[in-house]
């Protein structure tokens, strides 16, 4: 076991040194950069703590996805000025408060009661109606399903609010600038190889979530990464914001899971209810329909606001 | 010294870290990242209680693990729409202080937008 | 059997880490991009495969070796893309070419 722990301590070792050069890199870049490392520690953390669910959201949410996009944003600002450092008492003030915060969470980490209260039981008693084998996906879309359904709506308003800093003129336009298409450059064939493979890893991962580490977002955002390499090569476009089939997959997952709970009240006698029998056709049927909705959102995240004229 | 204390202990210090961050670096696109650095920690912490709520099999506590893949969605969506926040505001002022005051004694001409 | 299996993972896992280690050192003192970006792929990609020999050699079932392998192919071949990538724009960059 000790050579387990002397693994951890490296890994916490790795994580803070990661961390403190996110904060202190000279350049956003390097901040940036030094952040998807950061991520990338801490997905090997999770899986440390028998957490391998999280450590695929963590890898591809927190790496990579938030990584890539503050990456891109920090080269795009690259011209700003440079803010001024914060002034001597500010950052004095900033360190106390933020030791003090350490300290305390620390305390509360170091008096967590004992025997520790868990939800694991329930969680476990829970499982076996719905016909799933891994209990992550049972709290996210059954137990706990509603808080997954108010997820999906946060992404949806996040969609909204970046699509809403268009100007008059750009509404309903493509987000970003063309790509140019190079046919001598890597990237082309990276993006026409790797998408096919992509995909069927995406719907492996969906498909394995009901029983084993996996799932809709995973997945989705394996499925949304593939897009995002076929519109960075210039072989595809992103579409403008005011196709209808457009705004149709992305509200398709949260409205078939919203339909799906307001019929649990007439069929199952709750909000969110599965009827006996039926709960493992609806939640893989919910699953499939979000995974294709998160793909969309989080590509047209990742993209921005429209930038070009809408088509006519 | 146990792997669970560890972990928890490493959350408290990258918590802090990012809050250091947040508060002290004026620049936007370093708040982002140090918030994001600042969630990681505390989603850590919370990843240490579902590991102690190992039980009925389980290596840790599923409730906790499917609200950290919760969280980590919601602060994704939010940093997205920071971001985009953060472009226009370079867009229209050519730089990204927040502080207005700094703003117009660097560039009077171009407040207008 | 087992014994034999071991023995060649601890071998290939450690060969693994040690190209690793090379290619860091690599990247930390060559002069240049382009002698950075070698270090990088050649040993990382070398690396990465040898520590894949040694797993597949601890699951010894299709499925998961058909899994590490295809790890190790999108690895490859991702890397040598943005290797390449790397490379053309560093060689745009070059001051008077």
């Amino acid at each position: 076991m000790t050579m387990g722990l002397l693994l951890d301590f490296f890994l916490v070792i790795l994580a803070l040194a990661a961390g403190w050069w996110t904060i202190g890199a000279k350049d956003s870049f390097g901040a940036a950069v030094a952040f998807v490392a950061y991520g990338l520690v801490l997905a090997l953390i999770w899986v440390r703590i028998a957490a391998p669910d999280v450590a695929l959201t963590e890898a591809a949410i927190g790496a990579g996805l938030t990584g890539g996009m503050l990456i891109g944003a920090s080269t795009r600002l690259e011209s700003a000025k440079q803010a001024t450092r914060a002034g001597g008492v500010t950052r004095r003030l900033a360190i106390a408060l933020s030791a003090l915060v350490a300290a305390a969470l620390a305390l509360a980490v170091l008096g967590l009661p004992h025997p520790p209260p868990s939800l694991a039981a329930a969680a476990m008693a829970a499982l076996p109606p719905t016909g799933l084998g891994n209990p992550v996906t049972g709290v996210l879309l059954a137990y706990r399903a509603v808080d997954t359904l108010l997820e999906k709506v946060v992404l949806i308003l996040a969609l909204l609010g970046t699509w809403s800093l268009a100007p008059d003129r750009l509404w309903g336009g493509r987000p970003g600038r063309k790509e140019r298409r190079n046919a001598a450059s890597p990237l082309t064939l990276l993006g026409q190889v790797l998408p096919p493979i992509g995909i069927v890893i995406g719907l492996h991962i969906l498909w394995v979530g009901a029983n084993e580490p996996g799932g809709a977002f995973q997945g989705g955002t394996i499925l949304a990464a593939m897009w995002m390499l076929a519109v960075m090569a210039g072989l595809v476009d992103v579409p403008a914001i005011s196709r209808t089939w457009l705004r149709l997959l992305v509200v398709a997952g949260p409205g078939l899971f919203l339909i799906v709970g307001l019929a649990g009240f007439v069929v199952a006698g709750g909000f969110l209810a599965y009827p006996p029998g039926f709960a493992k056709p609806l939640i893989l049927l919910v699953e499939v329909v979000l995974t294709l909705s998160v793909a969309a959102i989080l590509l047209l995240l990742l993209a921005g606001p429209p930038e070009r004229e809408p088509p006519r | 010294m146990n792997a669970e204390v560890l972990f928890g202990l490493a959350g408290a210090v990258l918590a802090g870290l990012g809050l250091y961050g947040l508060v002290a670096d004026p620049a936007p696109l370093r708040k982002l990242l140090a918030f994001n650095l600042l969630g990681g920690g505390v989603f850590l912490v919370f990843g240490v209680v579902a590991r102690r709520g190992a039980a009925a099999g389980l290596g840790g506590d599923p409730v906790p693990q499917a609200l950290v893949i919760t969280g980590l969605v919601v602060a994704f969506a939010a940093t997205a729409l920071a971001v985009a926040l953060l472009r226009l505001l370079f867009e229209r002022t050519g730089q990204t202080l927040l502080d207005t005051a700094a703003q117009e004694r660097t560039s009077p001409d171009q407040a207008d937008g | 059997m087992s014994l034999v299996r071991d023995i060649l993972t601890v071998l290939s896992v450690t060969a693994g880490a040690f190209f690793f280690l090379a290619g860091t050192v690599g990247l930390l003192r060559f002069p240049d991009t382009l002698t950075r970006l070698h270090a990088l792929t050649k040993a990382d990609n070398l690396g990465l495969g040898l520590v894949v020999l040694g797993l597949a050699l601890q699951t010894w079932s299709g499925p998961a070796v058909l899994k590490l392998a295809v790890v190790w192919l999108l690895a490859l071949f991702s890397g040598a893309t943005v290797a390449q990538l790397i490379a053309h724009r560093a060689r745009d960059d070059r001051p008077g070419e």
